[in-house]
């Protein structure tokens, strides 16, 4: 019990170290967010419009790459950027921006399906009626991402939990340095093999709540888009 | 209505329709002429809709033919109401403009414009609902609302008012009387034989695929020249 009081102090008090892992770490998965939908929402439009050789092929690959674990993709961006690897000149290991780069290969996966999925389904769906108004297909995806914007966002919220949860990629290529790469996930792992117990709940309670309040959000996005959206 | 050369008449050609070997429909050969409102009768499964898909380009025929007189000018001028309407997930207003922007109307026109379109079909007062949320019969008149925003030179209206009460069917009826007045060209599909009575100036009959019949409405309705069409003409389920 002294355990948790001591944590929940630790949150009410506004603790330094404990607020900059927090933003740190929402700083680098917001950010990741953020890329990976300018980079996946076109893709997995695309994806859905597109018909060419090997379109199957790629569709498996990207919802299979959705389970892609988080030490893989950390050890992937740590080779590229690595002294000896092809960006290492770029002198980006070990720091949020590499960090940002990990966690946006995770998201990515996740975007892209399911933006394919969704566009998919509502091109079925409207179709007749675009192309009854002389809709290409480029033309239609703006229309589609719009009328999908809902489903989309439970999506994204997905893409967010599982990058703000996972440990492996930002330790690899963060290298949970105080006060410069560590956030709430490596931190938690640290302090609780260095015996600071008060420290990892309390960063596990705020990862919680976190979590928590972004699963109200994707339900309570649904819900209002169905009401709105029909 | 506009000065350029008129998309029509529009000729089909011995136009045939066959999906997974099946021929669906086969050897239509009929003039949809400019200003005339056209009704396509014939019982169900007879290949109505699947004409006017045809006709308005959305399945390729596998037979024959189909001409516009201005063909470089057809695809902008031709606006289609389904027989299940698609309406986007957004409001009744935001699906008009969301058509006049597909279509390239200036973005400053195009609020007026919806909102113009909204009113005759007594739709202003739901301009901001969402439009999947709005009953079967609004939905139908949101579907003609926003094909009419668009001005074709032809409307293609499978089942129109399927859905509709008496007085909404009136209404439509007025609305399809007043963009015929207009100078727009119908070409419409209707279970209603008293609608077709009424609107009819040009009657084709489907049957089973073929086109049995066509010919000026007064004539088709007081002498059917088959013994299909008197058989639907009298109410008779023909197989
Ligand atoms: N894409 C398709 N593939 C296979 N069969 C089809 C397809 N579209 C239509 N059909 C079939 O073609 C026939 C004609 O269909 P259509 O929708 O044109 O009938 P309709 O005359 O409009 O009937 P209704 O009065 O019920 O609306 C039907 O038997 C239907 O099952
Ligand atoms: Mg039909």
């Amino acid at each position: 019990m002294s355990l948790i009081a001591t944590a929940l102090d630790l949150i009410l008090s506004g603790d330094a170290i404990l607020l900059d892992i927090i933003a740190l770490s929402l700083r680098v998965t917001l950010s990741a967010v953020a890329i990976g939908c300018m980079i996946g929402l076109p893709i997995g439009a695309g994806l859905a419009m597109a018909r060419f050789a090997g379109r199957g092929v790629v569709i498996v690959l990207v919802n299979a790459l959705m389970g892609l674990p988080p030490v893989v993709a950390g050890l992937l961006i740590y080779l590229l950027l690595s002294r000896s690897g092809p960006l290492g000149p770029l002198d980006l290991l070990f720091s949020p921006t590499a960090m940002i780069l990990a966690q946006t290969v995770l998201i990515l996966p996740i975007v892209i399906a399911l933006t394919r999925s969704v566009v998919e389904d509502l091109w079925g769906e409207y179709e007749e009626q675009l192309r009854s108004l002389n809709t290409s297909k480029l033309r239609a995806i703006p229309t589609l991402l719009w009328d999908g914007r809902f489903s989309l966002l439970t999506g994204v919220l997905a893409g967010f939990g599982r990058a703000s949860a996972e440990v492996g990629a930002v330790l690899i290529v963060g290298g949970n340095i105080a006060g410069h790469t560590r956030t709430m996930t490596t931190a938690i792992t640290l302090e609780t093999s260095r015996g600071n117990l008060a420290l990892a709940v309390a960063l596990g309670m705020v990862l919680m709540t976190v979590t928590l309040a972004l699963n109200a959000a994707a339900y309570g996005a649904g819900q209002w888009g169905r009401r709105i959206a029909g | 209505m506009r000065e350029t050369a008129s998309i029509l008449p529009l000729q089909l050609d011995g136009l045939g329709f066959a999906a997974s070997g099946e021929r669906l429909l086969r050897d239509v050969t009929l003039t949809v002429r400019p200003r005339r409102r056209l009704v396509i009768l014939g019982p169900n499964g007879a290949g109505k809709s699947l004409l006017l898909r045809l006709c308005h380009g959305l399945l390729r025929p596998s037979a024959g033919r189909i001409t516009w007189a201005a063909p470089e000018r057809a695809a902008r001028a031709q606006a289609m109401v389904f027989q299940r309407p698609v309406l986007l997930r957004r409001s009744a207003m935001g699906n008009i403009l969301h058509a006049l922007a597909v279509q390239g109307h200036a973005r400053q026109a195009r609020r007026a414009r919806a909102a113009r379109a909204l009113e005759p079909f007594n739709l202003a007062a739901l301009a901001d609902r969402p439009a999947r949320l709005l009953s079967g019969g609004e939905q139908q008149r949101l579907a003609m609302a926003r094909a009419w925003a668009l001005v074709p030179e032809i409307l293609f209206l499978d089942e129109p008012c399927a859905q509709l009460d008496p007085a909404s069917t009136r209404l439509i009826e007025e609305m399809i009387a007043r963009f015929s007045a207009d100078g727009m060209t119908i070409v419409m599909t209707t279970h209603d034989l008293g609608q077709a009575r009424r609107l009819a100036e040009d009657v084709a009959f489907l049957h089973r695929g073929r086109l049995v019949e066509a010919s000026d409405a007064a004539r088709f309705f007081a002498h059917p020249a088959s013994a299909e069409a008197r058989g639907f003409l009298a109410g008779e389920l023909i197989l």
